[in-house]
């Protein structure tokens, strides 16, 4: 019902913001034939989940005046509009807020890049030649298996070399394409025994085939491409779902700024101001440069640099930073550091700094490769070795037997065993509205013992509510709402969505004005009534966050506390219910932490932060050797992110933030973090099983291969029976 | 086994015609969002015409 009449609204809006539009068709036609040019706008749903969802979010985006066509990818849960040029990313992004559903823009310069994904798409076409041609040489090899006999089987091993060959040529080149990178660059990876084992495979093969031999394993050499490659595709589209939404939330930073040239208003871009340019900064605007304020008086959010959840005051003399929001009031501000010298660019290389450290982190697939490489060249050159001394020098039997040793060790099943695992892991925590960044996120979070959570904008919402209305009475309330209205203050607006959802509509007030970094105004019957500043206003000031009003003579005070995320409790249950240990770090002031860290259960809290301290506490804990979790979302938080075993950080967060951390919360929502913590670590011992099922098969299958008596169709066996107990094994996941 | 003559090029060209059809099928993306696809056939709407 709720959705139904939000529709209405949504072509309520269309029919009032383009009357031009109805009245002269012919003149938008015009329009649309002058400018070939149309948006192509990508937005983020990552709420989005199933067939009703797509209808409204298309049906509704299409009703919007100028949008051509949408349409919803659920699988990356996105929608890509095709538009006029005029329409905006904001505006389809509040008509989905209509419908019911969280949006985010997706940068569209990035965009190309991922839509037409060339990679994924040519690895599924090896793939799809690799299992065309295994089926295919499988048949002719059962044949053969089953006792077809001299010149039969030479006609049947010369078709599947015939299949086998090209196919092995062209699907087998990211294996070859890998190898030869890594030998030349000194290292033995994983993929330089899978090449070696095709290459042997399919060259002994031929030259037992040219003899009419009596083994071949073309459907070998085959069938290890076709299961390598699943294993690939696999990984890269975990890989692929995950770089394009995060990489392509579009930027929070200013790129531009408005300087003051020569007394005129020139928009430029950031990176080429100058120190000691002036700025001017209008409110709602982010600070494009640290800088000295010379003009103006105005209330600054700092919140995302530092984590107070109230706005300061600004006025000439005070010193501002890249990234903190102005409110109310027009700043005009001296450039003292500008581009790399801003602290917005000092946090982010100290985000360099941590991120380097992070990559140290071997993953499970590379201990595992490191130990596996090594051991199956040892093998296969011994196993040479030794029959060439026992059948006193028969070359093509000793080749034969460490092919077969190659062959059969089974790399497809490794190569399956972290991949198959982390895509169902992946796809099982996308659902839930978590989006796994970085390869290694999932065992890294397995590993968590300690969780650091950030105050505002992760635990809360960074939005303040009104908790004391019902404490005045109607009239006031009234007054309240026509004054509130007038500002763009956080505690203002929120003042007014409050009486606005009460119901209570605002009085008549007069001559309203805001005065900036202090409060709004006006005259209600002929007196004067302010609303602002303790300090303006002559009330005294409270401990909490309020707000206050000056009427008749008398004070009132209006309080406010943050919302908290939803989810949050949840969130913090599931995790004290695991057995970890939970600690709230926060730059705000403590009266307000000790609010939250009350209700949330916290005990261990620490107020007023600055970013290094957070940092540094991490590392601290870090070096007790303790795994730390991260969450937070502000800028104050990237360097504990980028330092923390593994961070998490909500779509909301400011860019340095989401790419500092590992993991992107999607949604609102907070409790999918407790599944995450519990699913990574089912992952974790998932793969650790997938790598025991492989290393069993081994101990099964090399010694019949050394001893020689290993035939194609033992080898084909081993294969396929690891591979598929491996990928159902990961597909147990809950 | 004079059929096999026969049987192997056969079953050969049938496979490719499958082939075949895998490619077509990737070229026209219809493997770009596959979980979209199979709810997007129970969308109540009804769509008398392919979208342009």
């Amino acid at each position: 019902m709720s959705i139904a009449e939000r529709i209405d609204t949504g072509g309520g809006q269309t029919a009032s913001a383009c009357p031009a539009c109805a009245v002269v068709p012919s003149a938008e036609r015009l329009a649309q034939l002058a400018a070939p040019t149309s948006a192509r706008l990508m937005l983020s749903l990552p709420t989005a989940h199933c067939a009703a969802c797509m209808s409204t979010v298309e049906g509704g985006l299409e009703k919007l005046p100028g949008v051509r066509s949408a349409r919803v990818n659920l699988t990356l849960r996105r929608v890509s509009v095709d538009a006029e040029p005029e329409v905006t990313a904001e505006a389809l992004i509040a008509a989905l807020d209509g419908l019911g559903y969280e949006a985010h823009e997706l940068d569209a310069g990035m965009l190309s890049a991922t839509e037409t994904d060339r990679q994924g798409r040519e690895l599924l076409m090896r793939l799809g030649v690799a299992g065309f041609s295994m089926m295919n040489v499988m048949l002719l090899s059962v044949a053969v298996w089953s006792g077809a006999e001299d010149a039969t089987r030479d006609m049947f091993h010369w078709i599947s070399a015939a299949i086998a060959l090209p196919t092995v040529v062209f699907a087998g080149q990211p294996f070859f394409k890998n190898a030869w990178r890594s030998l030349r660059a000194g290292r033995l990876g994983m993929d330089v025994p899978i090449s070696l084992a095709i290459i042997l495979a399919s060259s002994i093969s031929l030259f037992e085939t040219f003899h009419s031999g009596h083994h071949a394993y073309f459907d070998a050499a085959v069938m290890l491409t076709f299961f390598l490659l699943a294993g690939r595709y696999l990984d890269h589209r975990t890989r692929a779902v995950a770089r394009s939404a995060a990489e392509e939330l579009a930027a929070l930073e200013v790129p531009r700024a408005t300087a003051l040239r020569d007394g005129a208003e020139v928009t430029v871009p950031i990176a080429e101001l100058a120190v000691g340019e002036w700025v001017r900064v209008r409110p709602g605007g982010r600070m494009p440069v640290d800088g000295v304020v010379t003009e103006g008086s105005s209330e600054l959010d700092r919140s995302l640099l530092t984590g107070e959840s109230l706005p300061v005051m600004a006025g000439p003399d005070t010193v501002v930073s890249a990234g903190e929001v102005n409110l109310t009031g027009p700043l005009t501000v001296r450039v003292t550091a500008a581009g790399k010298d801003s602290s917005l660019h000092r946090m982010a290389d100290l985000v360099a700094v941590a991120e380097s450290a992070k990559t140290r982190y071997t993953s499970l697939a590379d201990r595992a490769s490191r130990l596996y490489s090594p051991l199956v060249h040892i093998l296969s050159f011994g196993a040479f070795g030794v029959w060439m001394w026992i059948t006193g020098g028969d070359v093509r039997y000793a080749i034969n037997i460490s092919a077969a040793v190659l062959i059969i060790t089974c790399p497809c099943a490794l190569g399956l065993a972290v991949p198959a695992v982390v895509t169902a892991a992946s796809g099982k925590l996308f659902r839930k509205g978590l989006l796994i960044k970085h390869g290694t996120a999932l065992e890294r979070l397995a590993e968590v013992d300690t969780v650091v959570f950030d105050k505002t904008g992760t635990l809360t919402l960074g939005a303040p509510e009104p908790t004391n209305l019902g404490e005045h009475s109607r009239a006031t309330l009234e007054v309240v709402a026509a004054l509130a209205q007038a500002s763009s203050h956080p505690l203002a607006m929120a003042l007014a969505a409050a009486t606005r959802s009460a119901g209570i509509p605002p009085a008549r007030v007069e001559a309203l004005r805001e005065a900036p970094g202090y409060g709004i105004e006006g005259l209600w019957r002929g007196q004067v009534v302010r609303l602002g500043r303790a300090e303006w206003v002559g009330a005294a000031p409270l401990a909490v966050t309020a707000t206050y009003l000056s009427l008749g003579g008398t004070t009132r005070a209006l309080t406010f506390a943050d919302r908290l995320r939803p989810g949050a409790e949840q969130a913090v249950a599931a995790l004290r219910a695991q057995g970890k240990r939970i600690l709230l770090i926060s730059g705000d002031s403590e009266g307000a932490v000790a609010d939250l860290a009350t209700r949330l259960g916290i005990a261990d809290w620490t107020s007023g932060a600055l970013p290094a301290e957070k940092a540094a506490r991490v590392a601290e804990l870090t070096a007790e050797g303790r795994r730390v979790l991260m969450v937070g979302d502000g800028l104050n938080d990237t360097a504990a992110l980028a330092a923390a075993h593994v961070s998490i950080s909500p779509a909301s967060a400011l860019d340095a933030a989401r790419v500092a951390s590992d993991i992107v919360l999607l949604g609102q929502d907070m409790a999918p973090i407790g599944d995450a913590l519990r699913i990574a670590g089912q992952a974790t011992r998932r793969i650790r099983e997938n790598f025991g099922i492989s290393a069993g098969y081994n101990v099964i299958a090399v010694p019949l291969a050394l001893v020689g008596l290993a035939t194609p169709l033992a080898a084909a066996l081993a294969m396929s029976l690891s591979s598929i107990t491996v990928s159902l094994n990961a597909l147990r996941l809950r | 086994m004079d059929i096999l003559a026969y049987l192997i090029p056969i079953s050969l060209f049938l496979g490719g015609i499958g082939l075949a059809a895998f490619f077509w099928a990737l070229k026209s993306r219809q493997f770009d969002d596959p979980q979209g696809d199979a709810s997007r056939i129970l969308k109540p709407d009804y769509e008398d015409k392919p979208k342009p």
